[in-house]
C-alpha cells in the first residue's frame, strides 16, 4: 500500500481499463510528417532546412535557438515540403516543418556512442539536449536545462515520475513494464551525472506489477529505489511528487534543484537512454489512443510528426462521432478542434469522448460549499479566487496567492456548482504573471 | 473536414454531484427528524405546520423570481432545505400562518435580498426563527406533549431539576418539531457524514467546545449526566448537524471551521447558562454566521511550498 502522499487532491475515475492491458503497438506514418518547431517551452527551434531538401532520418530539422530551447529530428526519411503554418494539438497555429516520407525510413549516421563512464558530465548533457529531449509527460521543458543546475553536488534526488495520475493515459505504464531495462539505464545515465544522488522511482500504487517489475530490474542498482505513493490526482504534479517523496515543500517561486530534485518523466528518460546509450534523436514516442468513443482503444509506438488521425484509424476509428477530443488527459489536457494535428513530443495522448460533460454541465451559483478548498494541493481558495479574477482584481488575486496555483483543475472538477474556477483563475494567473515580468 | 468537436479549457471532466443532489441530500438526512417529529406530536397536528412552512419557503422563492425576473431556482432543493429547517424549529402548535410569515421572512428578506442562493449571510431557518421568536413570544416558546404543556427539559434542567436524559435521546419531550429526538437526527447526520455531505470540522468543534464551557461554568463539574442533559436538550443537536453546517453561512477555510464551530460552542454555552432564555443555539449559530467574514480573512490557509503543505 502506499501511504506516502499530499494534501488534497481527487479521485476519478481513473479509464485506464480502455488501454492498460494492450502491449504497445509500432505504426508506421502514412501522410505526411508535421514537425512543429515549438514543441517545448522556450523559444521555438530553428529551421535548418528548406524546401525541396531531402533529409535522412534522424537528422536535425530546427536547431536550438537557444538556452531554453530544443532541436527537431526528422523521424522518417524524405523531401521537405515546406514550411507551413499548421495546428498543433493544443488548437494553436504555428510554424512547422512539413515532410513527405519516402518511406524508406533511411537513417543518418548515429553519432559515435562511448561508454558511460568514459563520458565527461558536459558531454552527456550535451547529447541529451542535441538530441532535442524535453519533458515529455506534458510541459516540455528542456531536459538539458534540468540537467544544468547552479550546483549539481546539491542534487540529492532524481525522481523518475512513474505516477501517470492523469485518468484514462497508459503510454508510461506500458513503458515501465515493455522497456523497464532501458527506463533504468536512462536513470542510470542520470545518476552518472550527480554523484549525490538517489534515484528513485515514484509509483502509484495502483501500478502493482510496475512496482514488481522495477524492484526486480534494480535490484542490482545500490544508488536506486521505488517510491510507492498512493493513487491520487495530481500525485505526478512536479510539486506535489517532489513533497511526497522528499517531503520537501516548493512554491511557485522555486525549482525542483531548490528542494534537492531534478523530476524527469518515464517517456523522457527512456529518450535520455536512446540518446546516451544509442546515440540515437528523440523521434518516437508512445501514444495512448482512448476514451469511450474509440473502437479499440491502446497503447501506439508512433513517429513524432505523424497526425493523430492516423492514430485514431491505426485504433479502429470513432464508434460515433465523438464531441470532444483531447490531447493529453482529461483533466489537464487540451481540447483539439481537429484530429489532423501531429503528434508532438508531449503528446501522451488522443482521447475521444462521446459526450462533452462539460458542455452539458450548467454553472450555478456557488455555494461555499469548500469542496475546492479541500481538495486543492495548492492549499489556496480557488472558490475566492476566482471571484477575485472574474472581478479583475489582480492585486487581491496575488495578495491570496493565487500565482501558487498549478492549474491541475481539481477545483472544477469536484464543484458542485459546476464553476469554472480553473478556467477563472488561469487566465488571471497568466494576466498577473505577464505584468510581474513586465514590472 | 467536417469536424464539429467541442473546444473548452481543461480539465474535461466533471464530478457527479450538483448543488442539487446535495441538498436533497440535506433534505434526505433532515426526514428521521422530520418524520419523528410529525409522529411525536401527531395529537398537534404538526405535520400540517411541516408542509405549509416547507412549501410557503418554496413557493416564495419562485413568486420572487418570478417578478424579479430571475432564472427560477426552486429545483435546487435550497429553498425546500429552508422551510424544512424553518418547520422543524418550530413548536407543534404554532399557527400555520405564523409558519408560513416565517417562511416568506427566510426567502424573501433573509436570502433574496442580498442576492439569493450563494448570499445570504446567516441562515435563513435560523433567522426566521428568530423573526418569530422576537413577533410572537408566547407562541413561539409554548411547548406540548402529549396533551400537557409546560417547559422543555431544558429550562427544567436550567431551574435545577432532574431531567430524564433516555426521553431526550429518544425524543419523548416538549421541544420544537424537529428537535427533540437525538437518534433520528444522528440517523441524518450520519447519513449526510457518509455521503460526504457534511464532515464532522464544525459539528465536532462545537460540541466538544461547548461541553468544555460548560463542565468549566455550569457548576456541576464533569457531571456526565448533566452534560448529556444539555447535549440532548433543545436544538444544539439539530442546530450542530443541520445549520452550523450550512455551507453558505459558514466558512470555506478548515481552520475557519475549527474557529466558527468554538464560537458557536462557547456563545451557547455563554446563552444556555447564563442567558435568560434556556435555549441558546438559534441566537449562538446567527451571530457566528456574522463573524464569518472575519474568521475567513484570518484563516486564509498558507500555499503548499509556504508552510501550508503540512
Amino acid at each position: 500500500m502506499g501511504f506516502l502522499t499530499f494534501k488534497g487532491g481527487i479521485h476519478p475515475d481513473d479509464g485506464k481499463r480502455f488501454s492498460k492491458d494492450q502491449p504497445v503497438q509500432a505504426i508506421l506514418p502514412k501522410g505526411d510528417l508535421t514537425y512543429p518547431l515549438s514543441q517545448h517551452i522556450g523559444a521555438p527551434a530553428q529551421p535548418l532546412v528548406k524546401k525541396g531538401d531531402h533529409v535522412l532520418k534522424g537528422q536535425m530539422i530546427a536547431s536550438a535557438s537557444g538556452f531554453v530551447s530544443a532541436p527537431v529530428h526528422a523521424s522518417v526519411s524524405g523531401i521537405v515540403k515546406g514550411l507551413e503554418q499548421r495546428f498543433s494539438p493544443a488548437g494553436t497555429k504555428g510554424e512547422c516543418i512539413v515532410i513527405e516520407n519516402d518511406g524508406e525510413y533511411r537513417e543518418a549516421e548515429h553519432e559515435t556512442v562511448k561508454p558511460l563512464g568514459e563520458m565527461s558530465r558536459d558531454e552527456i548533457v550535451e547529447k541529451i539536449g542535441n538530441s532535442g529531449i524535453v519533458g515529455m509527460g506534458g510541459a516540455g521543458f528542456p531536459t538539458r536545462v534540468k540537467l544544468s543546475p547552479k550546483e549539481p553536488e546539491k542534487i540529492d534526488h532524481i525522481i523518475a515520475n512513474c505516477a501517470e495520475c492523469e485518468p484514462y493515459i497508459t503510454s508510461d505504464y506500458r513503458r515501465i513494464l515493455e522497456n523497464t531495462e532501458e527506463l533504468v539505464s536512462g536513470m542510470r545515465v542520470l545518476l552518472s551525472l550527480f554523484p549525490n544522488a538517489e534515484g528513485i522511482f515514484a509509483v502509484e500504487d495502483n501500478k502493482k506489477d510496475c512496482i514488481d517489475k522495477l524492484k526486480s530490474a534494480i535490484s542490482v542498482e545500490p544508488r536506486m529505489r521505488v517510491a510507492v505513493l498512493m493513487t491520487k490526482y495530481p500525485q505526478g504534479a512536479e510539486r506535489q511528487l517532489i513533497y511526497t517523496v522528499t517531503k520537501k515543500a516548493i512554491n511557485s517561486s522555486m525549482l525542483p534543484a531548490d528542494a534537492g530534485c531534478i523530476v524527469d518523466n518515464v517517456e523522457t528518460l527512456i529518450g535520455i537512454h536512446h540518446a546516451v546509450i544509442e546515440g540515437k534523436p528523440l523521434t518516437e514516442r508512445i501514444v495512448t489512443v482512448s476514451g469511450d468513443d474509440i473502437v479499440s482503444p491502446g497503447n501506439f509506438k508512433v513517429l513524432l510528426g505523424t497526425s493523430h488521425q492516423e492514430l485514431i484509424d491505426a485504433a479502429g476509428g470513432f464508434i460515433t462521432q465523438p464531441q470532444k477530443l483531447i490531447s493529453g488527459g482529461p483533466m489537464m489536457g487540451f481540447a483539439m478542434v481537429t484530429a489532423d494535428a501531429p503528434v508532438t513530443k508531449t503528446s501522451s495522448s488522443i482521447l475521444a469522448f462521446k459526450e462533452d460533460i462539460v458542455a452539458k454541465s450548467r454553472e450555478t451559483a456557488c455555494i461555499n460549499c469548500s469542496r475546492c478548498v479541500d481538495v486543492c494541493p495548492s492549499r489556496i481558495v480557488p472558490a475566492r479566487l476566482a471571484d477575485l479574477a472574474l472581478r479583475h482584481d489582480e492585486d487581491g488575486f496575488v495578495a491570496m496567492n493565487g500565482l501558487e496555483c498549478v492549474e491541475c483543475g481539481s477545483c472544477s472538477y469536484v464543484c458542485p456548482a459546476k464553476r469554472l474556477l480553473k478556467q477563472a483563475i488561469g487566465s488571471m494567473r497568466k494576466t498577473a504573471l505577464a505584468n510581474k515580468k513586465r514590472k | 473536414m467536417n469536424e464539429n468537436y467541442n473546444v473548452s479549457s481543461s480539465p474535461h471532466i466533471r464530478d457527479r454531484i450538483t448543488s442539487s443532489n446535495l441538498m436533497l441530500m440535506v433534505v434526505i438526512g433532515l426526514l428521521p427528524a422530520t418524520l419523528f417529529g410529525i409522529w411525536n406530536f401527531r395529537h398537534e397536528n404538526a405535520w400540517i405546520l411541516v408542509v405549509v412552512t416547507t412549501a410557503a419557503a418554496v413557493l416564495s422563492e419562485y413568486i420572487y423570481e418570478k417578478l424579479m425576473h430571475k432564472p427560477i431556482t426552486i429545483n435546487d432543493f435550497s429553498a425546500a432545505v429552508t422551510g424544512l429547517l424553518l418547520a422543524l424549529n418550530l413548536p407543534p402548535t404554532l399557527p400555520w400562518w405564523m409558519g408560513t410569515l416565517g417562511a416568506v421572512f427566510a426567502i424573501v428578506v433573509v436570502k433574496q435580498l442580498f442576492g439569493g442562493l450563494g448570499q445570504n449571510f446567516m441562515n435563513p431557518a435560523l433567522a426566521a426563527r428568530c423573526f418569530l421568536l422576537i413577533c410572537f413570544a408566547g407562541r413561539m416558546t409554548y411547548f406540548v406533549y402529549d396533551g400537557v404543556t409546560g417547559p422543555t427539559p431544558l429550562a427544567e434542567l436550567k431551574a435545577g431539576e432532574v431531567v430524564n436524559t433516555m426521553d431526550m435521546l429518544v425524543g419523548n419531550i416538549r421541544g420544537t418539531i424537529g428537535e427533540t429526538s437525538v437518534i433520528a437526527i444522528m440517523i441524518g447526520a450520519m447519513f449526510l457524514i457518509l455521503m460526504g455531505v457534511i464532515d464532522l470540522r464544525i459539528p465536532g468543534s462545537y460540541i466538544v467546545s461547548f461541553v468544555v464551557f460548560i463542565v468549566i461554568f455550569g457548576g456541576h463539574g464533569f457531571d456526565p449526566q448533566y452534560i448529556t442533559a444539555h447535549l440532548c436538550g433543545g436544538g444544539l443537536m439539530l442546530g450542530a448537524w443541520f445549520m452550523a453546517t450550512d455551507y453558505v453561512t459558514s466558512p470555506i477555510t478548515s481552520s475557519g471551521k475549527i474557529i466558527y464551530g468554538v464560537c458557536m460552542g462557547l456563545l451557547t454555552g455563554l446563552f444556555r447558562l447564563f442567558g435568560g432564555s434556556a435555549e441558546g443555539v438559534s441566537y449562538a449559530i446567527i451571530i457566528s454566521n456574522l463573524l464569518v467574514p472575519l474568521i475567513e480573512k484570518i484563516t486564509i490557509p498558507k500555499p503548499f511550498g509556504k508552510g501550508g503543505e503540512k
